[in-house]
């Protein structure tokens, strides 16, 4: 590249803000100002005591339109805060912002130093240096990308089906990709929702429905994404579309397939019910599932399995003909230009805790066991029941299963005292029972969460602290005869204690789901080390991630509740209307590029770049980078044998001038 | 190495680069400036998007101009906002300990730092740590010893074209001699 102007033509005005006090305590900016006047090309050199004010930046305008600068350095706070800031107001003043430089001499010199001869001495090293760069800048374009309208949401449940209904409603087209045979997610599984006690179903079936019937929502269950290529703006995403042997189109949801199944009675542990109830080979996951199409478990039809069956399903749907045994697996491709997910979470497995006994003694149950219980439409008609089919008459929680626990979890899973609040309560709504909570601390911080809170310990449930020990069946006194026994330290009684319990429910927390690292890549997200999806900032971008054009709402971010969920997705939404409706996006110029006449094809650079950006032409022999694609992290440049990478705004001479600068 | 004297200058000051990514460490300098936490003023930190930036050449560069000391920062393995620029700047790092070492540079005065954008006080840390291993180790002065080199040639290269004049000399002498 060439030069833009010669060094003769070059012409800097350098400024050095007082921030108030917060620079010029440490810093002493007039002699900064006076040193830097003395170097080569700079034409005005001042101090200001607020730079980003209107008149200080009204002052770098109008020394660029009065002294012809062609380059601009500004040492004042970091560049991550007010670089744009700066850069506008060169812009403004029809210098190209990339002319422009900053120096950080408040978070990185005033802030963390006392002695003012030293911090000033390094102001001045830090400004020199830039001076010495920003000769070397060029005029550069934000690069734009035209957005795709259309958006994908992966994941059904009340997170993905939120954030796809505002987006539809807002009149963009929407993708809903459900793993599951139908949407709705843990929400659809959960009776009453706390702490409210309004019935989960009547909220979330309307939802679901609308999904169903919302012309801009195409609405793919039973489906995968197993491929996304591309960037923001234009990914083109593989779905894969899992066989229900049972057409969609066709299927209205009749389920006289169901009855007429060879299977006289449901056999098989069915899922929706975590394993309580019982289904058919051919069923509907529940009854409000959407879409309404049944679908046939290749497991377990005797049809698919072995090729023999009277089909009496078949007979059954008679001219539909919505049964199709030879339905095979599709993938269809998709192009959209953002992509929200709310894939969720999946629940901690009890059985990792062995002391508590689940799987061991049939009375222990985990939490959602219990929730399906106590759905009137759920296994045992809303009945809370021992395995022996009595009504317990004493019911412990046993709280942070899985959470808040150095052996498996650390974190907190935010639900579960809530949940298991809302359950003790509907425990003695249904039965009767004497309730006992053990836990750790309550934590009930929602809106509405610690009067609920207040509600549970008035209507008799009791709560002890601390962390249960271990639950047997071992009896040492008559009254433990035939019932499983806690042991527990009470820390605030301070002595051990063995509490004798029909039922035992286990509150078990909340895990990133399993394939959780394989969407991650796909995506190319971050997670943290907990393995949930990281966010850009944990305050400013919330539901950002570090790959432009993606977001991230409810539990797939860390556990939360169903609004905070709800809220998280209306913010996904609103991101991505927002990309959308812009039409395109700036990107920062930083981009790699390949002179090609020095590149002498090696290919080193190829396998460095985590975007796949740089392509090999077999014909020139030579790298290529597709400047779309680059994130411009540079690691391409500092490779480059040759030296025929380089990086706009991080030149080799660029930061070069810069070492020198500072050790000048 | 016999440029190479005990320090006796007592207003000497390590000179510290830093190359800082700007996702993570970059970041948590802001943050420790942000919290006010006070650290030796030796450290002069350069921006770059990555890690994974850091030509090896920019910190023989630095070496070369006089730093006593260079320090790369980066983001934890696994948390590089490049997806791995990180782990490429592990790779050079571990190249240029080597060659630096090679070069009579101790190995302390090259160093790679994990600091993820929360970890302000890592980052006050790392540089104190770091300027008080340098001052024991003294300056490195990487231009004066190149001066010093280049004396020496200078005086090496008079000493040879000097015998080849005086070998020259007498060689006509010789042959004047002969005639």
């Amino acid at each position: 590249m060439k030069p833009e102007r010669s060094h003769n033509d070059i012409r800097i005005g350098f400024y050095v803000c007082h921030c108030g006090s917060n620079i010029a305590a440490t810093v002493d900016c007039e002699a900064v100002a006076q040193a830097i006047a003395r170097l080569p090309g700079v034409v005005v050199s001042r101090d200001y005591k607020y730079m980003c004010s209107d008149p200080g930046q009204e002052l770098i305008q109008q020394d660029i339109r009065e002294h012809g600068l062609n380059r601009v350095v500004v040492a004042s706070c970091s560049p991550l805060l007010h670089e744009h800031t700066f850069r506008n107001a060169c812009a403004a003043a029809g210098l190209n912002p990339f002319y422009f430089q900053m120096v950080n001499i408040r978070e990185h010199d005033a802030w963390v130093h006392t002695d003012r001869a030293a911090a000033t001495e390094k102001a001045l090293a830090l400004a020199r240096a830039a001076v010495q760069r920003v000769r070397f800048h060029r005029a550069l374009e934000p690069t734009r990308l035209n957005i795709r309208p259309e958006v994908l949401v992966i994941g059904g449940g009340i997170a993905g089906i939120h954030a796809a209904l505002t987006l539809a409603n807002g009149g963009k087209k929407v993708y809903l990709v459900e793993r599951e045979p139908s949407i709705g997610g843990h929400m659809a599984q959960l009776d009453k929702t706390f702490p409210t006690l309004d019935c989960a179903a009547c909220i979330l079936t309307p939802k679901m429905s609308a999904v169903r019937a919302h012309p801009n929502i195409t609405l793919w269950t039973y489906s995968e994404v197993v491929k996304v290529d591309g960037f923001v703006g234009n990914f083109t995403v593989t779905v894969k579309r899992k066989p229900r042997y049972v057409d969609e189109e066709l299927c209205v949801g009749c389920q006289e397939c169901v009855k007429a199944c060879v299977f006289k009675e449901p056999k098989f542990p069915d899922e929706f019910n975590a394993g309580l109830g019982r289904r058919k080979p051919i069923y509907l996951p529940f009854p409000q599932a959407v879409p309404q199409v049944v679908l046939i478990d290749p497991d377990r039809c005797l049809r698919l399995k072995t090729g023999k069956c009277k089909q009496t399903c078949v007979e059954a749907c008679a001219d539909r003909q919505a049964i199709d045994f030879t339905q095979q697996e599709e993938q269809v491709q998709i192009q959209v230009g953002s992509i929200i997910v709310a894939t969720g979470y999946k629940l901690f497995d009890a059985t990792r805790i062995p002391q508590y006994g689940y799987g061991r003694y049939p009375n222990v149950f985990t939490s959602l066991e219990l929730e399906r219980m106590v759905n009137s439409s759920g296994p045992t008609g809303g009945e809370v029941l021992l395995r022996n089919g009595q009504p317990p008459r004493s019911v412990a929680f046993i709280l942070c299963v899985g959470s808040r626990d150095l052996k498996t979890n650390r974190w907190c899973s935010r639900t579960c005292c809530m949940h298991s609040m809302k359950l003790a309560q509907l425990v003695r709504e249904h039965t009767g029972a004497d309730v006992t909570i053990f836990y750790l601390d309550i934590r009930a911080p929602g809106k509405g969460c610690e009067e609920f809170y207040d509600r549970s310990l008035q209507e008799g449930i009791q709560f002890v602290r601390g962390r249960v020990a271990e639950v047997t069946d071992w009896a040492l006194s008559p009254e433990e005869e035939g019932k499983l026994v806690i042991r527990v330290e009470d820390t605030l009684a301070g002595f051990v204690r063995r509490i004798p319990v029909d039922m035992i429910v286990l509150a078990v927390g909340m895990e990133p789901q399993a394939d959780a690292q394989e969407l991650r890549r796909l995506l190319n997200l971050s997670c943290s080390t907990e393995g949930w999806f990281l966010e850009r900032h944990p305050k400013l971008a919330p539901v950002a991630t570090f790959t432009d054009g993606i977001f991230i709402a409810g539990c797939c971010q860390g556990p939360k509740d169903i609004p905070d969920s709800i809220a998280q997705a209306g913010a996904a939404a609103g991101e991505a209307l927002a990309l959308i409706d812009k039409g395109y996006i700036e990107q920062e110029p930083n981009t790699a590029y390949i002179e090609e006449a020095d590149c002498s094809g090696c290919k080193s650079c190829i396998p460095l770049c985590p975007y796949n950006a740089i392509l090999f032409d077999e014909l020139k022999q030579k790298a290529t980078i597709q400047a779309a694609l680059c994130k411009g992290c540079g690691t391409c440049v500092a490779a480059c044998p040759s030296g025929s990478i380089r990086q706009n705004l991080f030149e080799d001479e660029e930061i070069f001038s810069e070492i020198e600068g500072v050790l000048a | 190495m016999n440029s190479r004297q005990p320090h006796t200058d007592p207003n000497w000051q390590p000179r510290i680069v830093a190359f800082f990514c700007n996702w993570c460490t970059y970041t948590a300098a802001d943050l420790a400036g942000v919290s006010r936490l006070k650290y030796a003023p030796n450290v002069r930190i350069i921006r770059l998007m990555c890690s994974g930036r850091v030509d090896p050449q920019f910190v023989l560069e630095a070496f070369a101009r006089g730093a006593d000391a260079v320090l790369i920062g980066g983001c934890h393995p696994g948390d590089c906002h490049y997806v791995e620029g990180n782990y490429k700047a592990l790779r050079r790092f571990q190249m240029l300990r080597r060659l630096i070492k090679d070069m009579g540079i101790e190995e302390q005065r090259l160093r790679l730092e994990w600091i993820s954008a929360s970890e302000g006080e890592r980052v006050r840390t790392v540089i104190n740590e770091m300027v008080e291993q340098v001052r024991a180790l003294g300056p490195l002065n990487l231009p004066g010893r190149f001066a010093d080199w280049d004396r020496e040639v200078a005086a090496l290269e008079a000493h040879v074209h000097a015998g080849e004049t005086a070998a020259q000399a007498l060689e006509a002498e010789v042959v004047h001699a002969q005639a």
